[in-house]
């Protein structure tokens, strides 16, 4: 356990400064902004299609390549459907005058 | 494939990639902090697009790993992005604006799924790297057994999030129905135990099969439809602001698995961000986060008012005599619920609006912080049918104006305007905040029945000497009222 924290220091740091973090970010948020809140958090956390891009080219058997394919897509399909849901939410508000 | 080959040496396009990945980092910080204020939300979601596009292309074309070797089935990797970028636009473009709540658990899951395939896949490679003896590598160090129970914790997670909002996504279309299965909290408890137990002992070696994780995949599956199965309609948003946390949670373990920075930040600052919005959210409907997961809110309440529920008779109006009453009013105050929505009856209410302030009658429109399906979702509504945003008055500043509303024309809400949310301390909703409708002069309630709302229970507003109950389909009502009110003229 100890040798774990020691190996791995500089994710703990960052785990608990980045939790920190995103509490601040969203505390005092108006609650007519948490939908659109929501959805741009789900956009971002679509980050994992790096892992599966990753994944994807080391890939060297059928199998692995035909998940790995899926996880891109899925992955992308995260990330591009969450901001342009987002963006057209957002874009019902600017219109006000 | 080495693209960028010649240009810089590996050192040097691994080190821009640190760069690249650095900017990312800073630039999802940035977008979430600018999502906080209405002001500079659309470009903080920008920026973060632009932070996240560099990331992806920046891995395709720099990422090496320790042999220096760059990634290779690039044809594959542009084909996926292609293919989920075309479904991606098309269906974020074309969905309604009612349906955004179960879009964003739909791509939600995807997010999920994505995580929980990528630990598939490494465990797949570890097993294959491991001669057939995965125990004896578990046993030889500590830095398999790490990525071992990272895979697993990225697997459980992101397969919970993917099955849970699904069945989100399916309620929210309203394919599937409530269900408690008898002792549903028991078994719960019992198939989250054992995929924890099952994937713990695959990782400490004493209970060995490569098949494991696939079999722990499943259960986390099937755990996560049997956690949200249960769960109201209405509390939806709640659990699919959960689940965005899950998925970012997944997303940081991938980050921890590849030592990759970028993803780390993005996963944690989602689950942290989510976490905490997920807990506002209940706090908005004053009910505690437990309450919601296990209080079968709406599945089995609705049992206990059919003895002593509100008695008495219902006073229905058509609408000529509906629009009478709002053509002579001084003050007219809209309260729109999630009935308009789905009649998509929001174009129409501004129409209305516009005639009635022609007319001279002042109309505001009263917005309670869970009016629609999600927080601030009403107002993505209404601003999108170009109701001024000076008029969707919160709920706080609109409750002491109802006393001097001579007319308040509720549009298919119920629970966030029943009275027994005040005094009935056996009713479910009991301690949620609420517009004190009942203060006004007269009050039109359009309605399609006399159904229960979704909480499931009998609204005694509706029996009440002021209350005039408009029967219909909002948007047909509303245009109704619309044709009364030019007739008049």
């Amino acid at each position: 356990m100890i040798d774990f924290i020691a190996n791995n220091q500089n994710f703990i740091y960052l785990l608990i400064l980045m939790i920190f973090v995103g509490i601040e970010l969203i505390s005092h948020v108006p609650s007519v902004l948490h939908t659109p809140l929501m959805s741009g958090a789900n956009a971002i956390h679509g980050v994992v299609i790096i892992g599966s891009i990753i994944v994807m080219g080391q890939a060297e058997e059928t199998i692995s390549l035909i998940l790995g394919f899926i996880a891109v897509v899925l992955g992308t399909l995260n990330v591009v459907g969450g901001f342009v849901v987002t963006d057209r939410m957002l874009e019902m508000f600017k219109k006000r005058k | 494939m080495d693209l960028s080959n010649g240009l810089w040496s590996k050192k040097e396009q691994m080190n821009i990639l640190y760069v690249i990945y650095l900017i990312s980092s800073l630039t999802f910080i940035l977008g979430l902090k600018m999502l906080g204020s209405p002001k500079t939300a659309r470009r903080g979601n920008l920026i973060a697009a632009f932070g996240m596009t560099i990331a992806i292309f920046g891995t395709i074309f720099l990422y090496q790993d320790e042999g220096g070797m760059h990634l290779h089935n690039l044809e594959f990797i542009f084909g996926g992005l292609v293919l989920g970028t075309a479904i991606g636009w098309i269906v974020a473009k074309k969905v309604q604006m009612t349906a955004m709540p179960q879009m964003v658990s739909f791509f939600n899951g995807m997010g999920g799924a994505c995580a929980a395939l990528i630990s598939m896949i490494e465990y797949r490679h570890l097993v294959s790297h491991s001669d057939g003896d995965l125990i004896a590598m578990v046993e030889q160090g500590g830095e398999v057994l790490t990525r071992l129970s990272i895979m697993y914790a990225g697997l459980i997670i992101g397969s919970i999030s993917f099955a849970g909002s699904i069945i989100a996504y399916g309620k929210l279309e309203g394919k599937i129905k409530d269900k408690v299965l008898p002792g549903q909290q028991v078994i719960n408890i019992g198939l989250f135990l054992a995929i924890v137990g099952l994937a713990l002992s695959n990782v400490m070696g004493w209970l060995h099969t490569d098949t494991m994780l696939y079999i722990v995949a499943g259960l986390a599956l099937l755990y996560g439809v049997l956690f949200v199965m249960p769960i109201g309609g209405a509390d939806m948003p709640v659990v699919i602001s959960l689940l965005n946390s899950f998925t970012g949670v997944a997303a940081a373990f991938g980050g921890f698995l590849y030592d990759n920075k970028v993803m780390l930040i993005g996963g944690i600052l989602v689950g942290s961000a989510g976490t905490l919005l997920t807990i506002v959210m209940c706090d908005a409907m004053n009910r505690s986060l437990l309450n919601v997961l296990i209080g079968n809110f709406g599945g089995s309440s609705a049992g206990g008012g059919d003895g002593e529920g509100p008695q008495g008779t219902v006073k229905a109006v058509n609408p000529s005599d509906a629009s009478i009453l709002l053509k002579y009013a001084k003050k007219v105050v809209i309260v729109p619920g999630y009935g308009l929505a789905v009649a998509q009856a929001q174009h129409v209410v501004h129409e209305l609006e516009e005639l009635l302030e022609s007319e001279g009658v002042e109309v505001k429109y009263a917005i309670h912080p869970v009016a629609g399906r999600m927080p601030g979702h009403m107002n993505v509504l209404l601003a999108e049918s170009n109701v001024d945003y000076d008029k969707l008055i919160e709920m706080e500043d609109i409750n002491p104006e109802f006393a001097t509303t001579d007319v308040v024309l509720v549009i298919g809400a119920n629970d966030v305007v029943n009275p027994a949310a005040k005094t009935d301390s056996s009713s479910p909703i009991y301690g949620m905040p609420i517009l004190d409708v009942e203060n006004a002069r007269q009050t039109i309630v359009m309605k399609r029945s006399m159904n229960a709302g979704y909480a499931g229970i009998e609204n005694e507003l509706f029996y009440r000497d002021k209350t005039n109950m408009l029967f219909g389909d909002a948007k047909k009502m509303l245009t109704a009222l619309v044709a009364e009110l030019k007739s008049m003229n």
